[in-house]
Protein backbone atom coordinates (compact mmCIF):
# COMPACT_ATOMS: atom_id res chain seq x y z
CA UNK A 1 0.00 0.00 0.00
CA UNK A 2 1.29 3.47 -0.84
CA UNK A 3 2.50 5.25 2.26
CA UNK A 4 0.17 8.20 1.65
CA UNK A 5 -2.82 5.80 1.81
CA UNK A 6 -1.52 4.31 5.07
CA UNK A 7 -1.04 7.77 6.54
CA UNK A 8 -4.56 8.78 5.59
CA UNK A 9 -5.98 5.63 7.19
CA UNK A 10 -4.04 6.40 10.37
CA UNK A 11 -5.23 10.00 10.30
CA UNK A 12 -8.88 8.89 9.99
CA UNK A 13 -8.45 6.25 12.72
CA UNK A 14 -7.01 8.80 15.11
CA UNK A 15 -9.80 11.20 14.18
CA UNK A 16 -12.36 8.57 15.22
CA UNK A 17 -10.31 7.73 18.32
CA UNK A 18 -10.45 11.42 19.23
CA UNK A 19 -14.23 11.36 18.88
CA UNK A 20 -14.43 8.23 21.03
CA UNK A 21 -12.16 9.75 23.68
CA UNK A 22 -14.53 12.74 23.78
CA UNK A 23 -17.54 10.43 24.15
CA UNK A 24 -15.78 8.36 26.84
CA UNK A 25 -14.89 11.54 28.76
CA UNK A 26 -18.48 12.76 28.42
CA UNK A 27 -19.73 9.47 29.89
CA UNK A 28 -17.21 9.57 32.75
CA UNK A 29 -18.19 13.19 33.42
CA UNK A 30 -21.86 12.22 33.63
CA UNK A 31 -20.91 9.34 35.94
CA UNK A 32 -18.83 11.61 38.17
CA UNK A 33 -21.74 14.04 38.61
CA UNK A 34 -23.81 11.35 40.32
CA UNK A 35 -23.53 10.85 44.08
CA UNK A 36 -21.12 8.06 45.13
CA UNK A 37 -22.68 4.62 44.86
CA UNK A 38 -25.40 5.62 42.38
CA UNK A 39 -25.60 4.78 38.70
CA UNK A 40 -27.79 6.10 35.93
CA UNK A 41 -28.94 3.31 33.60
CA UNK A 42 -29.01 5.63 30.56
CA UNK A 43 -25.38 6.63 31.15
CA UNK A 44 -24.34 3.01 31.73
CA UNK A 45 -26.05 1.89 28.49
CA UNK A 46 -24.31 4.73 26.67
CA UNK A 47 -20.91 3.69 28.05
CA UNK A 48 -21.42 0.05 27.05
CA UNK A 49 -22.12 1.27 23.51
CA UNK A 50 -19.05 3.50 23.52
CA UNK A 51 -16.93 0.53 24.58
CA UNK A 52 -18.32 -1.51 21.68
CA UNK A 53 -17.58 1.35 19.29
CA UNK A 54 -13.98 1.37 20.54
CA UNK A 55 -13.75 -2.33 19.73
CA UNK A 56 -15.34 -1.96 16.30
CA UNK A 57 -13.14 1.02 15.40
CA UNK A 58 -9.95 -0.74 16.45
CA UNK A 59 -10.84 -3.93 14.56
CA UNK A 60 -11.83 -2.04 11.39
CA UNK A 61 -8.70 0.16 11.54
CA UNK A 62 -6.41 -2.85 11.90
CA UNK A 63 -8.15 -4.69 9.05
CA UNK A 64 -7.94 -1.69 6.71
CA UNK A 65 -4.28 -1.07 7.66
CA UNK A 66 -3.40 -4.69 6.93
CA UNK A 67 -4.80 -4.18 3.42
CA UNK A 68 -7.00 -6.18 1.11
CA UNK A 69 -6.53 -9.59 2.79
CA UNK A 70 -7.39 -8.19 6.22
CA UNK A 71 -10.54 -6.47 4.97
CA UNK A 72 -11.79 -9.55 3.11
CA UNK A 73 -11.12 -11.82 6.10
CA UNK A 74 -12.87 -9.41 8.47
CA UNK A 75 -16.02 -9.13 6.36
CA UNK A 76 -15.97 -12.87 5.64
CA UNK A 77 -16.12 -13.41 9.38
CA UNK A 78 -18.82 -10.75 9.77
CA UNK A 79 -20.89 -12.52 7.10
CA UNK A 80 -20.45 -15.79 8.97
CA UNK A 81 -21.54 -14.29 12.28
CA UNK A 82 -24.51 -12.54 10.62
CA UNK A 83 -25.63 -15.66 8.75
CA UNK A 84 -25.42 -17.65 11.98
CA UNK A 85 -27.70 -15.14 13.70
CA UNK A 86 -30.18 -14.95 10.82
CA UNK A 87 -30.49 -18.70 10.20
CA UNK A 88 -30.96 -19.37 13.91
CA UNK A 89 -34.41 -17.78 13.56
CA UNK A 90 -35.50 -18.90 10.08
CA UNK A 91 -37.82 -21.82 9.30
CA UNK A 92 -35.95 -25.01 8.62
CA UNK A 93 -36.36 -28.77 8.82
CA UNK A 94 -33.94 -31.61 8.70
CA UNK A 95 -34.42 -31.80 4.92
CA UNK A 96 -32.66 -28.42 4.68
CA UNK A 97 -29.59 -29.53 6.61
CA UNK A 98 -27.38 -30.10 3.56
CA UNK A 99 -28.42 -26.91 1.80
CA UNK A 100 -27.73 -24.91 4.98
CA UNK A 101 -24.34 -26.58 5.35
CA UNK A 102 -23.59 -25.55 1.74
CA UNK A 103 -24.73 -22.00 2.48
CA UNK A 104 -22.27 -21.70 5.38
CA UNK A 105 -19.30 -23.65 4.12
CA UNK A 106 -19.41 -23.31 0.30
CA UNK A 107 -21.47 -20.30 -0.83
CA UNK A 108 -20.16 -17.90 1.82
CA UNK A 109 -16.42 -18.65 1.32
CA UNK A 110 -16.81 -18.71 -2.49
CA UNK A 111 -18.38 -15.25 -2.48
CA UNK A 112 -15.33 -13.85 -0.68
CA UNK A 113 -12.93 -15.75 -2.95
CA UNK A 114 -14.62 -14.04 -5.89
CA UNK A 115 -14.15 -10.65 -4.18
CA UNK A 116 -10.49 -11.44 -3.48
CA UNK A 117 -9.77 -12.33 -7.13
CA UNK A 118 -11.92 -9.51 -8.58
CA UNK A 119 -14.15 -12.02 -10.38
CA UNK A 120 -17.01 -9.55 -10.56
CA UNK A 121 -19.09 -11.60 -13.01
CA UNK A 122 -19.27 -14.53 -10.59
CA UNK A 123 -19.55 -12.31 -7.52
CA UNK A 124 -22.75 -10.77 -8.88
CA UNK A 125 -24.54 -14.02 -9.77
CA UNK A 126 -23.41 -16.59 -7.19
CA UNK A 127 -26.07 -15.89 -4.55
CA UNK A 128 -28.96 -14.44 -6.61
CA UNK A 129 -28.69 -17.07 -9.36
CA UNK A 130 -26.77 -20.19 -8.40
CA UNK A 131 -27.52 -20.44 -4.68
CA UNK A 132 -31.09 -19.38 -5.43
CA UNK A 133 -31.55 -22.33 -7.82
CA UNK A 134 -29.31 -24.95 -6.24
CA UNK A 135 -30.30 -24.89 -2.57
CA UNK A 136 -34.05 -25.45 -3.15
CA UNK A 137 -33.15 -28.38 -5.44
CA UNK A 138 -31.15 -29.99 -2.65
CA UNK A 139 -33.91 -29.41 -0.08
CA UNK A 140 -36.56 -30.74 -2.48
CA UNK A 141 -34.64 -33.96 -3.16
CA UNK A 142 -35.14 -34.97 0.48
CA UNK A 143 -38.88 -35.07 -0.17
CA UNK A 144 -40.13 -33.06 2.82
CA UNK A 145 -42.61 -30.49 1.46
CA UNK A 146 -43.84 -29.19 4.81
CA UNK A 147 -43.72 -25.36 4.55
CA UNK A 148 -41.29 -25.77 1.68
CA UNK A 149 -41.60 -22.33 0.10
CA UNK A 150 -41.23 -20.56 3.45
CA UNK A 151 -38.11 -22.59 4.23
CA UNK A 152 -36.31 -21.96 0.93
CA UNK A 153 -37.42 -18.32 0.78
CA UNK A 154 -36.12 -17.56 4.28
CA UNK A 155 -32.84 -19.32 3.57
CA UNK A 156 -32.41 -17.28 0.38
CA UNK A 157 -33.20 -14.08 2.25
CA UNK A 158 -30.55 -14.96 4.82
CA UNK A 159 -27.95 -15.46 2.10
CA UNK A 160 -28.87 -12.27 0.25
CA UNK A 161 -28.67 -10.20 3.42
CA UNK A 162 -25.74 -11.77 5.22
CA UNK A 163 -23.52 -12.85 2.33
CA UNK A 164 -24.50 -10.95 -0.84
CA UNK A 165 -25.15 -7.54 0.72
CA UNK A 166 -22.33 -7.60 3.28
CA UNK A 167 -19.78 -8.71 0.66
CA UNK A 168 -20.43 -5.44 -1.20
CA UNK A 169 -18.44 -3.60 1.47
CA UNK A 170 -15.10 -5.34 0.73
CA UNK A 171 -16.11 -5.40 -2.97
CA UNK A 172 -15.48 -1.63 -2.93
CA UNK A 173 -11.82 -2.69 -3.11
CA UNK A 174 -12.40 -3.79 -6.71
CA UNK A 175 -13.36 -0.23 -7.69
CA UNK A 176 -10.64 1.30 -9.87
CA UNK A 177 -9.91 4.79 -8.66
CA UNK A 178 -9.95 7.33 -11.53
CA UNK A 179 -6.36 8.33 -10.66
CA UNK A 180 -5.19 4.70 -10.69
CA UNK A 181 -4.19 4.75 -6.99
CA UNK A 182 -4.85 2.05 -4.37
CA UNK A 183 -7.08 4.36 -2.39
CA UNK A 184 -10.31 2.43 -2.99
CA UNK A 185 -9.79 0.96 0.49
CA UNK A 186 -10.53 4.44 1.86
CA UNK A 187 -13.98 4.22 0.30
CA UNK A 188 -14.75 1.52 2.87
CA UNK A 189 -13.73 3.87 5.67
CA UNK A 190 -15.83 6.64 4.11
CA UNK A 191 -18.84 4.35 3.75
CA UNK A 192 -18.63 2.95 7.29
CA UNK A 193 -18.19 6.39 8.86
CA UNK A 194 -21.05 8.16 7.06
CA UNK A 195 -23.53 5.34 7.72
CA UNK A 196 -22.61 4.90 11.39
CA UNK A 197 -22.44 8.62 12.17
CA UNK A 198 -25.71 9.21 10.29
CA UNK A 199 -27.31 6.56 12.52
CA UNK A 200 -25.90 8.26 15.58
CA UNK A 201 -27.30 11.70 14.59
CA UNK A 202 -30.63 10.10 13.75
CA UNK A 203 -30.73 8.31 17.11
CA UNK A 204 -30.08 11.33 19.32
CA UNK A 205 -31.89 13.96 17.22
CA UNK A 206 -34.87 11.64 16.71
CA UNK A 207 -35.23 10.90 20.38
CA UNK A 208 -34.66 14.48 21.51
CA UNK A 209 -36.73 16.51 19.02
CA UNK A 210 -38.69 14.08 16.87
CA UNK A 211 -42.40 13.57 17.13
CA UNK A 212 -43.84 12.07 13.95
CA UNK A 213 -42.95 8.37 13.72
CA UNK A 214 -42.27 7.13 10.20
CA UNK A 215 -43.16 3.51 10.94
CA UNK A 216 -45.57 3.66 13.90
CA UNK A 217 -45.74 0.58 16.06
CA UNK A 218 -42.55 -0.78 14.57
CA UNK A 219 -39.66 1.60 14.98
CA UNK A 220 -39.01 4.64 17.20
CA UNK A 221 -37.50 6.46 14.20
CA UNK A 222 -39.02 9.90 13.58
CA UNK A 223 -39.14 12.15 10.55
CA UNK A 224 -37.02 14.79 12.30
CA UNK A 225 -34.48 12.15 13.30
CA UNK A 226 -34.32 10.81 9.77
CA UNK A 227 -33.73 14.25 8.28
CA UNK A 228 -31.13 15.13 10.93
CA UNK A 229 -29.35 11.83 10.29
CA UNK A 230 -29.23 12.26 6.53
CA UNK A 231 -28.13 15.87 6.86
CA UNK A 232 -25.47 14.92 9.40
CA UNK A 233 -24.23 12.12 7.15
CA UNK A 234 -24.06 14.54 4.20
CA UNK A 235 -21.98 17.01 6.23
CA UNK A 236 -19.62 14.23 7.36
CA UNK A 237 -19.45 13.07 3.72
CA UNK A 238 -18.55 16.54 2.51
CA UNK A 239 -15.84 16.85 5.18
CA UNK A 240 -14.42 13.46 4.15
CA UNK A 241 -14.71 14.14 0.41
CA UNK A 242 -10.89 14.36 0.13
CA UNK A 243 -10.62 10.55 0.49
CA UNK A 244 -13.15 9.89 -2.30
CA UNK A 245 -13.25 10.45 -6.06
CA UNK A 246 -16.72 12.04 -5.71
CA UNK A 247 -15.90 15.73 -5.15
CA UNK A 248 -17.47 17.70 -2.26
CA UNK A 249 -21.07 17.77 -3.54
CA UNK A 250 -20.85 14.20 -4.83
CA UNK A 251 -19.49 12.93 -1.50
CA UNK A 252 -22.28 14.67 0.39
CA UNK A 253 -24.87 13.16 -1.98
CA UNK A 254 -23.35 9.66 -1.71
CA UNK A 255 -23.25 9.94 2.08
CA UNK A 256 -26.89 11.04 2.18
CA UNK A 257 -27.88 8.18 -0.14
CA UNK A 258 -26.02 5.57 1.94
CA UNK A 259 -27.42 6.97 5.15
CA UNK A 260 -31.08 7.04 4.07
CA UNK A 261 -30.89 3.55 2.52
CA UNK A 262 -29.38 2.33 5.78
CA UNK A 263 -32.10 3.89 7.93
CA UNK A 264 -34.85 2.25 5.89
CA UNK A 265 -32.87 -1.00 6.05
CA UNK A 266 -32.90 -0.76 9.78
CA UNK A 267 -36.71 -0.40 9.70
CA UNK A 268 -36.97 -3.54 7.55
CA UNK A 269 -34.85 -5.36 10.14
CA UNK A 270 -37.13 -4.13 12.90
CA UNK A 271 -40.03 -5.67 10.96
CA UNK A 272 -38.22 -9.02 10.66
CA UNK A 273 -37.33 -9.05 14.35
CA UNK A 274 -40.89 -8.24 15.32
CA UNK A 275 -42.19 -10.99 13.00
CA UNK A 276 -39.82 -13.55 14.57
CA UNK A 277 -40.40 -12.05 18.05
CA UNK A 278 -36.74 -11.52 18.85
CA UNK A 279 -35.42 -8.46 20.62
CA UNK A 280 -31.79 -8.86 19.66
CA UNK A 281 -30.26 -11.21 17.09
CA UNK A 282 -27.67 -12.43 19.59
CA UNK A 283 -25.58 -11.26 22.52
CA UNK A 284 -22.18 -11.07 20.83
CA UNK A 285 -21.64 -7.29 20.83
CA UNK A 286 -22.13 -5.96 24.39
CA UNK A 287 -24.83 -3.30 24.57
CA UNK A 288 -25.82 -3.63 20.91
CA UNK A 289 -27.10 -7.21 20.63
CA UNK A 290 -25.76 -9.14 17.70
CA UNK A 291 -23.80 -8.37 14.56
CA UNK A 292 -27.06 -7.92 12.63
CA UNK A 293 -28.34 -5.37 15.17
CA UNK A 294 -25.18 -3.34 14.68
CA UNK A 295 -24.98 -3.75 10.90
CA UNK A 296 -28.60 -3.55 9.72
CA UNK A 297 -28.10 -0.15 8.12
CA UNK A 298 -24.70 -1.02 6.61
CA UNK A 299 -26.21 -4.16 5.05
CA UNK A 300 -28.87 -2.28 3.11
CA UNK A 301 -26.63 0.61 2.18
CA UNK A 302 -23.66 -1.42 0.90
CA UNK A 303 -25.00 -2.73 -2.46
CA UNK A 304 -26.56 0.64 -3.32
CA UNK A 305 -23.39 2.56 -2.47
CA UNK A 306 -21.34 0.05 -4.49
CA UNK A 307 -23.53 0.25 -7.57
CA UNK A 308 -23.94 4.02 -7.63
CA UNK A 309 -20.16 4.39 -7.22
CA UNK A 310 -19.62 2.22 -10.30
CA UNK A 311 -22.52 3.73 -12.22
CA UNK A 312 -21.69 7.40 -11.75
CA UNK A 313 -17.91 7.36 -11.21
CA UNK A 314 -17.02 4.03 -12.89
CA UNK B 1 8.27 -41.21 35.86
CA UNK B 2 4.76 -42.51 36.41
CA UNK B 3 3.98 -39.26 38.22
CA UNK B 4 5.29 -37.17 35.36
CA UNK B 5 3.31 -39.20 32.83
CA UNK B 6 0.11 -38.76 34.79
CA UNK B 7 0.80 -35.05 35.22
CA UNK B 8 1.30 -34.70 31.46
CA UNK B 9 -1.91 -36.61 30.83
CA UNK B 10 -3.80 -34.28 33.10
CA UNK B 11 -2.32 -31.22 31.40
CA UNK B 12 -3.17 -32.73 28.01
CA UNK B 13 -6.73 -33.36 29.21
CA UNK B 14 -7.05 -29.70 30.29
CA UNK B 15 -5.74 -28.51 26.93
CA UNK B 16 -8.14 -30.77 25.01
CA UNK B 17 -10.94 -29.44 27.23
CA UNK B 18 -10.08 -25.81 26.44
CA UNK B 19 -9.89 -26.63 22.73
CA UNK B 20 -13.31 -28.32 22.75
CA UNK B 21 -14.84 -25.35 24.56
CA UNK B 22 -13.28 -22.98 22.02
CA UNK B 23 -14.63 -25.02 19.09
CA UNK B 24 -18.09 -25.14 20.68
CA UNK B 25 -18.02 -21.37 21.14
CA UNK B 26 -16.80 -20.73 17.60
CA UNK B 27 -19.40 -22.95 15.96
CA UNK B 28 -22.50 -22.25 18.02
CA UNK B 29 -21.55 -19.07 19.91
CA UNK B 30 -23.07 -20.99 22.83
CA UNK B 31 -24.10 -18.86 25.78
CA UNK B 32 -25.63 -19.34 29.19
CA UNK B 33 -28.87 -17.75 30.32
CA UNK B 34 -28.77 -17.86 34.15
CA UNK B 35 -32.49 -17.37 34.51
CA UNK B 36 -33.13 -19.05 37.85
CA UNK B 37 -29.71 -19.29 39.54
CA UNK B 38 -26.45 -17.39 39.77
CA UNK B 39 -23.24 -18.89 38.36
CA UNK B 40 -21.71 -19.55 41.78
CA UNK B 41 -19.86 -22.54 43.20
CA UNK B 42 -22.70 -24.38 44.92
CA UNK B 43 -23.31 -28.11 44.77
CA UNK B 44 -25.89 -28.77 42.07
CA UNK B 45 -27.28 -31.46 39.83
CA UNK B 46 -27.90 -29.91 36.41
CA UNK B 47 -30.54 -32.03 34.70
CA UNK B 48 -30.99 -31.37 31.00
CA UNK B 49 -32.90 -32.36 27.89
CA UNK B 50 -31.01 -34.71 25.59
CA UNK B 51 -31.28 -34.50 21.80
CA UNK B 52 -27.70 -34.88 20.62
CA UNK B 53 -24.26 -36.03 21.68
CA UNK B 54 -23.20 -32.39 21.75
CA UNK B 55 -25.55 -31.61 24.69
CA UNK B 56 -23.11 -32.37 27.47
CA UNK B 57 -20.15 -30.46 25.95
CA UNK B 58 -22.45 -27.42 25.50
CA UNK B 59 -23.39 -27.27 29.20
CA UNK B 60 -19.79 -27.96 30.13
CA UNK B 61 -18.59 -25.10 27.90
CA UNK B 62 -20.86 -22.44 29.38
CA UNK B 63 -20.03 -23.26 33.00
CA UNK B 64 -17.40 -20.83 34.32
CA UNK B 65 -13.99 -22.51 34.84
CA UNK B 66 -14.12 -22.86 38.62
CA UNK B 67 -17.61 -24.42 38.46
CA UNK B 68 -16.69 -26.60 35.48
CA UNK B 69 -13.77 -28.14 37.36
CA UNK B 70 -16.04 -29.42 40.12
CA UNK B 71 -18.84 -30.55 37.80
CA UNK B 72 -18.94 -34.13 36.54
CA UNK B 73 -21.27 -35.35 33.76
CA UNK B 74 -22.93 -38.71 34.39
CA UNK B 75 -22.46 -40.72 31.20
CA UNK B 76 -22.79 -44.20 29.76
CA UNK B 77 -19.74 -46.43 30.24
CA UNK B 78 -20.48 -48.46 27.11
CA UNK B 79 -20.24 -45.28 25.00
CA UNK B 80 -17.20 -43.66 26.59
CA UNK B 81 -15.12 -46.81 26.95
CA UNK B 82 -15.66 -47.96 23.37
CA UNK B 83 -12.20 -46.91 22.16
CA UNK B 84 -9.03 -45.30 23.54
CA UNK B 85 -9.83 -41.80 22.33
CA UNK B 86 -13.24 -41.81 24.00
CA UNK B 87 -11.74 -43.37 27.11
CA UNK B 88 -9.44 -40.34 27.30
CA UNK B 89 -12.05 -37.69 26.49
CA UNK B 90 -14.90 -39.04 28.65
CA UNK B 91 -13.24 -39.88 31.95
CA UNK B 92 -10.23 -37.55 31.77
CA UNK B 93 -11.25 -34.42 29.82
CA UNK B 94 -14.86 -34.24 31.04
CA UNK B 95 -14.16 -36.16 34.27
CA UNK B 96 -17.34 -38.18 33.68
CA UNK B 97 -18.97 -40.40 36.28
CA UNK B 98 -19.30 -43.51 34.12
CA UNK B 99 -22.28 -45.72 34.82
CA UNK B 100 -23.22 -49.03 33.24
CA UNK B 101 -26.71 -48.79 31.77
CA UNK B 102 -27.06 -52.54 31.09
CA UNK B 103 -28.75 -53.92 34.24
CA UNK B 104 -28.02 -57.54 33.25
CA UNK B 105 -24.26 -57.12 32.89
CA UNK B 106 -23.27 -54.52 35.47
CA UNK B 107 -21.33 -55.16 38.63
CA UNK B 108 -21.85 -51.79 40.33
CA UNK B 109 -25.07 -49.98 41.10
CA UNK B 110 -25.09 -46.70 39.09
CA UNK B 111 -26.88 -44.83 41.87
CA UNK B 112 -24.13 -45.77 44.36
CA UNK B 113 -21.50 -44.26 42.07
CA UNK B 114 -23.58 -41.12 41.63
CA UNK B 115 -24.13 -40.68 45.36
CA UNK B 116 -20.43 -41.28 45.93
CA UNK B 117 -19.60 -38.44 43.51
CA UNK B 118 -22.09 -36.16 45.28
CA UNK B 119 -20.57 -37.02 48.66
CA UNK B 120 -17.14 -36.03 47.31
CA UNK B 121 -18.64 -32.58 46.75
CA UNK B 122 -18.94 -32.71 42.96
CA UNK B 123 -21.80 -31.16 41.04
CA UNK B 124 -23.30 -33.37 38.34
CA UNK B 125 -24.77 -33.08 34.86
CA UNK B 126 -27.43 -35.71 34.12
CA UNK B 127 -29.86 -36.45 31.33
CA UNK B 128 -32.89 -37.95 33.08
CA UNK B 129 -34.50 -39.07 29.82
CA UNK B 130 -31.81 -41.73 29.61
CA UNK B 131 -31.66 -41.73 25.84
CA UNK B 132 -31.53 -39.11 23.14
CA UNK B 133 -34.96 -37.76 22.34
CA UNK B 134 -35.73 -38.46 18.66
CA UNK B 135 -39.44 -37.73 18.93
CA UNK B 136 -41.38 -34.52 18.34
CA UNK B 137 -42.25 -34.36 22.03
CA UNK B 138 -40.17 -31.86 24.03
CA UNK B 139 -39.10 -34.56 26.53
CA UNK B 140 -39.20 -38.34 26.94
CA UNK B 141 -40.53 -39.65 30.28
CA UNK B 142 -37.88 -39.22 33.01
CA UNK B 143 -36.20 -42.23 34.58
CA UNK B 144 -36.23 -42.61 38.36
CA UNK B 145 -32.57 -41.55 38.87
CA UNK B 146 -33.27 -37.86 39.43
CA UNK B 147 -35.85 -38.68 42.10
CA UNK B 148 -33.53 -41.14 43.85
CA UNK B 149 -30.73 -38.54 43.92
CA UNK B 150 -33.03 -35.84 45.25
CA UNK B 151 -34.34 -38.22 47.90
CA UNK B 152 -30.90 -39.47 49.00
CA UNK B 153 -29.24 -36.02 49.13
CA UNK B 154 -32.07 -33.53 49.72
CA UNK B 155 -29.73 -30.55 50.24
CA UNK B 156 -28.39 -30.64 46.70
CA UNK B 157 -30.07 -28.21 44.27
CA UNK B 158 -31.63 -29.90 41.24
CA UNK B 159 -31.30 -27.34 38.45
CA UNK B 160 -33.38 -27.65 35.27
CA UNK B 161 -31.13 -26.94 32.28
CA UNK B 162 -32.68 -26.45 28.83
CA UNK B 163 -30.48 -26.70 25.75
CA UNK B 164 -32.11 -24.93 22.80
CA UNK B 165 -31.52 -25.42 19.11
CA UNK B 166 -29.19 -28.41 19.19
CA UNK B 167 -31.59 -30.60 17.21
CA UNK B 168 -31.29 -28.06 14.39
CA UNK B 169 -27.54 -27.71 14.75
CA UNK B 170 -27.00 -31.44 14.43
CA UNK B 171 -30.07 -33.52 13.59
CA UNK B 172 -29.70 -37.27 13.96
CA UNK B 173 -27.85 -38.87 11.10
CA UNK B 174 -26.15 -35.68 9.88
CA UNK B 175 -22.38 -35.45 9.93
CA UNK B 176 -21.59 -31.74 9.63
CA UNK B 177 -22.94 -29.46 12.38
CA UNK B 178 -24.66 -26.23 11.37
CA UNK B 179 -23.20 -23.17 13.06
CA UNK B 180 -26.42 -21.84 14.63
CA UNK B 181 -26.61 -20.08 17.98
CA UNK B 182 -27.19 -22.39 20.95
CA UNK B 183 -28.49 -21.19 24.31
CA UNK B 184 -28.27 -23.09 27.60
CA UNK B 185 -30.89 -21.86 30.08
CA UNK B 186 -30.54 -22.61 33.80
CA UNK B 187 -33.81 -22.48 35.75
CA UNK B 188 -34.65 -22.16 39.44
CA UNK B 189 -33.61 -25.21 41.50
CA UNK B 190 -36.15 -27.77 42.70
CA UNK B 191 -36.07 -30.33 45.53
CA UNK B 192 -38.02 -33.48 46.36
CA UNK B 193 -40.68 -32.37 48.83
CA UNK B 194 -41.64 -34.33 51.94
CA UNK B 195 -43.99 -37.13 51.06
CA UNK B 196 -43.90 -36.36 47.35
CA UNK B 197 -44.33 -39.47 45.24
CA UNK B 198 -41.82 -40.44 42.59
CA UNK B 199 -44.22 -39.85 39.71
CA UNK B 200 -45.42 -36.49 41.02
CA UNK B 201 -41.85 -35.30 41.48
CA UNK B 202 -40.69 -36.45 38.04
CA UNK B 203 -43.66 -34.74 36.46
CA UNK B 204 -42.89 -31.51 38.29
CA UNK B 205 -39.21 -31.76 37.32
CA UNK B 206 -40.09 -32.29 33.64
CA UNK B 207 -42.47 -29.34 33.53
CA UNK B 208 -39.89 -27.08 35.23
CA UNK B 209 -37.50 -28.03 32.42
CA UNK B 210 -39.97 -27.59 29.55
CA UNK B 211 -40.97 -24.21 30.97
CA UNK B 212 -37.48 -22.97 30.10
CA UNK B 213 -37.84 -23.77 26.42
CA UNK B 214 -38.57 -20.75 24.29
CA UNK B 215 -40.95 -21.59 21.45
CA UNK B 216 -39.07 -23.64 18.90
CA UNK B 217 -39.07 -21.31 15.94
CA UNK B 218 -39.01 -23.07 12.62
CA UNK B 219 -40.52 -26.29 13.99
CA UNK B 220 -44.21 -25.86 14.28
Amino acid sequence: MASQTTLDILLLSFGVFGLLIALTLLGEFLRARLPVGQTNPVVEAFMVRVHSWWGLTIVLSLAVLSGKAGVILLFGFVSFAALREFLTFTSKRQADHLSLVLAFFVILPLQYVFVAFDWIGLFTVLVPVYAFLLLPIISALRGDTNRFLIRVAETQWALMICVYCISHVPALLTYDMPDGSDRSILLIVFFAMVVQLGDLFEYYAGRTFGRRKIAPGLSPKTLTGLLAGVLGAAVVGAVLSWITPFGVAGAAAMAALASITGMFGSIVFAAIKSDKSVKDWSHLIPGQGGFLDQLDSVIFAAPVFYHVTHLVWG
Amino acid sequence: MANLASLLRRVAARMVGHTLALVARFITAVRADWRGIEPVAKQRVYYANHVSNADMPMIWTVLPGHIRRQTRPVAAADYWLQNRLRAFVGPEVFNCVLVDRRPEARTEDPMEKIIEALDEGSSLIIFPEGNRNMTDEPLLPFRAGLYNMGKARPDVDLVPTWIANLNEIMPKGEIIPLPLICTVTFGAPIHVEDGESKDAFLKRAASALVALSTPQRGFD
